[in-house]
């Protein structure tokens, strides 16, 4: 195998940034304003620590979903070998779907997908 | 009827079972009891405890592409177990409040349980072992949390959790090791190939870390760190759920993988198990001797019980077997009965906490104190209770196999116990002093009074005519006979 | 071709980390990250032997170590966000009304 293009790519590539990085660096301008070391130099000023607690909703929708999301692998294999397991393999696939959906009931059930507290929630609360 | 289906019959019904008591839980108005779905788990149990039953008329095999497999021995455990959630459904239905918050999802949640417990007992395949681990795991973690406003409730379901995964990552990584090993995960494969030729080094550290992991699930020592302060934190018929039926399917699972897949690995297993049994029995015992909290008692009481029961493992022989199943079920009898005085006592919310506070019970309730007493007799081992019975076939079994020491040291122990359960006694039957605490115990109700007959009669029988369950249990031992003489040779 | 020991020298270097992790790390959520690291580990492991056997059920088996991850996951993070909210704190060291 020849190693020469890689080489030539490589050379290329190292060419480029140092001649981007040098030329920016003689004909560019340098100044130093408050606003030069903030994050987001020209954009809008950032408020507050991004250590701020979040609502416990986007917990339970995540959780809810890394669940159901990964449920779905079975779905996958299922469809790789749909046509080998045939009707009884099917059947089986429902059923696995059926008890996902029960589990979708319950939670559109408990409200645990409602964004907003609904009145059901607030009385169990 | 489809042959396949009849081999989980039991666990298909109990998944219905907890599906329906799941979708009808929001249905229900928001105050009303929740009692009735809990009789429809109790109805559930019991179709599939005679599902269970119903099995032993099946021809053994094994269904689902060899992964499941009904024997005398998986059936004797699905009937523990069954039995087991039954007792604990009728303690819930007494002691918790029927119209607070997701009381449903409780019932649901012991069946789902179970449904792992009855899987792992009947899988002969790591997979299925793995998925019934977790399904019984998984469910038994969110019920030990069930008090989630009180500040012990989810640390204790947070050190549960923790230790549990962390134990259920090295059972998992002892499976892929077995698997390079072999390269099958069929525990009845494993054992064919490591009959010929040399045995691989892998399978022997994958042998050692399931052994790490079943051991943190059935709290034996030194792998029981967690188990006081979980037991201490959980609601109390949870605790007398996990302290028996998940630890009994675990001790289940740990019989078929180390004399099926494992036989010829003795050598390796029989002094780790004979180590784990002498240090479970004294760490239990030594550590139960100072606990003022009846809970932590029973947890340090259930760790020397689990010691017990691993010495019934070394004596490598279909008695030894047939001892550590009968042990399992005077275990789960007695504990089960216990605990639902405890629950009834002390109620969802643990009121009564220490020895202490149990001065008096018998005066307040003879019949609270009686069943008590007499659970406590049975902790002991006093003849004509199950737990006697269950001893002496443990120690019987390991003299037979020649383990002297192990025997002296577990009747040195059975006499160190006696002091803390006759602390407990003393105290139930010695004047009153908190009759305030005591005035809080209400009447006993018809749930209670059906799960105390029936672990006082389940123990009274296994003491007066053990016979009939011991015979049952040799029948499944017997299935694991053929590779328990291969481990003698 | 990278032989399999590599692998398996990655995997059991991955679960020791994540082994020491679990007891070193004092927030609770870090450890339960390291109990995910052992997991993938594992995963790891068996995905190497599925290749070397050539054989099928270990990757099925990683399929099921995911999906039973994912559950716990969520049952994990359930009990956590009860802690934070009886406790205030996800430090290990003082989730401690318990003691030996």
């Amino acid at each position: 195998m020849t190693t020469w293009p890689l080489a030539i790519y490589f050379a290329a590539v190292l060419f480029i940034v140092v001649v981007m990085l040098g030329v920016s660096y003689v004909l560019g301008q340098r100044h130093r304003d408050p606003a030069t070391a903030s994050q987001y130099e020209s954009g809008i000023v950032s408020q507050g620590s991004a250590r701020s607690r979040v609502s416990v909703k986007f917990f339970l929708v995540a959780a809810l979903f890394v669940v159901f999301d990964l449920e779905a692998i079975f779905l996958f294999l299922w469809a790789v070998t749909g046509r080998e397991l045939g009707w009884p393999g099917y059947i089986e696939t429902l059923i696995f779907a059926g008890v996902l959906l029960a589990a979708f009931i319950y939670l559109l059930r408990t409200g645990a997908l409602d964004w907003y507290q609904t009145a059901f929630d607030k009385e169990r609360s | 009827m489809n042959m396949q289906l009849a081999r989980i019959l039991p666990e298909v019904i109990l998944t219905i079972t907890g599906v329906i008591i799941m979708l009808a839980e929001p249905l229900l108005q928001k105050n009303s009891s929740r009692k009735p779905l809990g009789w429809f788990a109790v109805l559930g149990t019991l179709a599939a405890l005679f599902a269970s039953m119903w099995q032993l008329h099946l021809p053994d095999g094994t269904a689902y592409f060899g992964t499941v497999q009904t024997d005398a021995y998986s059936v004797f455990f699905h009937v523990l177990i069954a039995g087991i959630v039954l007792a604990t459904l009728l303690v819930s239905l007494d002691s918790i409040d029927g119209s607070a918050e997701s009381v449903g999802e409780f019932f649901a949640l012991i069946c789902f349980g179970a449904v792992g417990m009855m899987l792992m007992t009947s899988a002969v395949e790591l997979l299925l072992v793995f998925i019934g681990l977790e399904i019984s795991s998984i469910s038994t973690y969110i019920m030990a949390c069930f008090r989630r406003k009180s500040a012990k409730g989810p640390e204790s379901a947070i050190k549960y959790f923790l230790l549990g995964s962390f134990a259920t990552a090295f059972f998992l990584y002892g499976i892929a090791l077995i698997f390079g090993a072999t390269g099958t995960t069929a525990i009845a494969a494993i054992g064919r190939i490591l009959t010929v030729g040399q045995t691989p080094l892998l399978a022997v550290v994958g042998l050692a870390m399931i052994l790490i992991g079943i051991g943190f699930k059935v709290s034996a020592a030194p792998f029981q760190v967690w188990t006081p302060d979980v037991y201490e934190g959980a609601p109390s018929p949870v605790v007398g759920l996990m302290s028996t039926a998940p630890k009994a399917a675990a001790f289940a699972v740990l019989l078929r993988i180390l004399y099926v897949a494992f036989p010829l690995l003795h050598y390796h297993w029989q002094p780790l198990v004979w180590w784990m049994a002498v240090l479970s029995m004294c760490v239990g015992n030594l550590g139960a001797l100072r606990q003022q909290n009846v809970k932590r008692m029973l947890a340090y009481s259930s760790i020397a019980n689990a010691g017990y029961l691993l010495a019934a493992f070394t004596a490598l022989s279909q008695e030894g077997v047939a001892a550590a199943s009968f042990y399992a079920v005077t275990y789960a009898a007695m504990n089960v009965g216990i605990f639902a005085v405890v629950s009834h006592a002390g109620g969802f919310g643990d009121r009564l906490t220490l020895v202490q506070d149990y001065r008096g019970l018998a005066y307040r309730s003879p019949l609270l104190g009686g069943a008590m007493a007499f659970f406590l007799i049975s902790l002991i081992g006093i003849p004509f209770t199950g737990g006697f019975f269950g001893k002496f076939y443990v120690f019987a079994a390991a003299l037979h196999s020649g383990m002297v020491w192990l025997t002296i040291i577990g009747l040195i122990n059975s006499g160190i116990a006696c002091y803390y359960y006759l602390r407990l006694l003393a105290a139930v039957y010695s004047k009153p002093v908190h009759t305030d605490l005591l005035d809080g115990i209400p009447r006993p109700t018809m749930p209670l009074l059906l799960a105390l007959v029936l672990t006082v009669a389940a123990t009274l029988i296994l003491g007066i005519v053990p016979g009939q369950v011991l015979s049952l249990a040799r029948a499944g031992a017997n299935t694991l006979v053929p590779y328990v003489t291969t481990a003698m040779k | 071709m990278v032989p399999i020991s590599y692998y398996l020298v990655l995997s059991a270097i991955l679960f020791s980390i994540g082994v020491g992790a679990f007891l070193i790390k004092r927030n609770i959520i870090t450890v339960f990250m390291s109990i995910e690291l052992m997991l993938n580990a594992v995963n790891l492991t068996f995905v190497a032997f599925a290749h070397q056997w050539r054989h099928v059920s270990g990757q099925i088996f990683v399929f099921f170590v995911m999906v039973v991850a994912a559950a716990e996951a969520a049952v994990g993070l359930a009990i956590i966000i009860a802690i934070f909210r009886t406790r205030n704190t996800l430090n290990v060291d003082q989730v401690d009304l318990m003691k030996l």
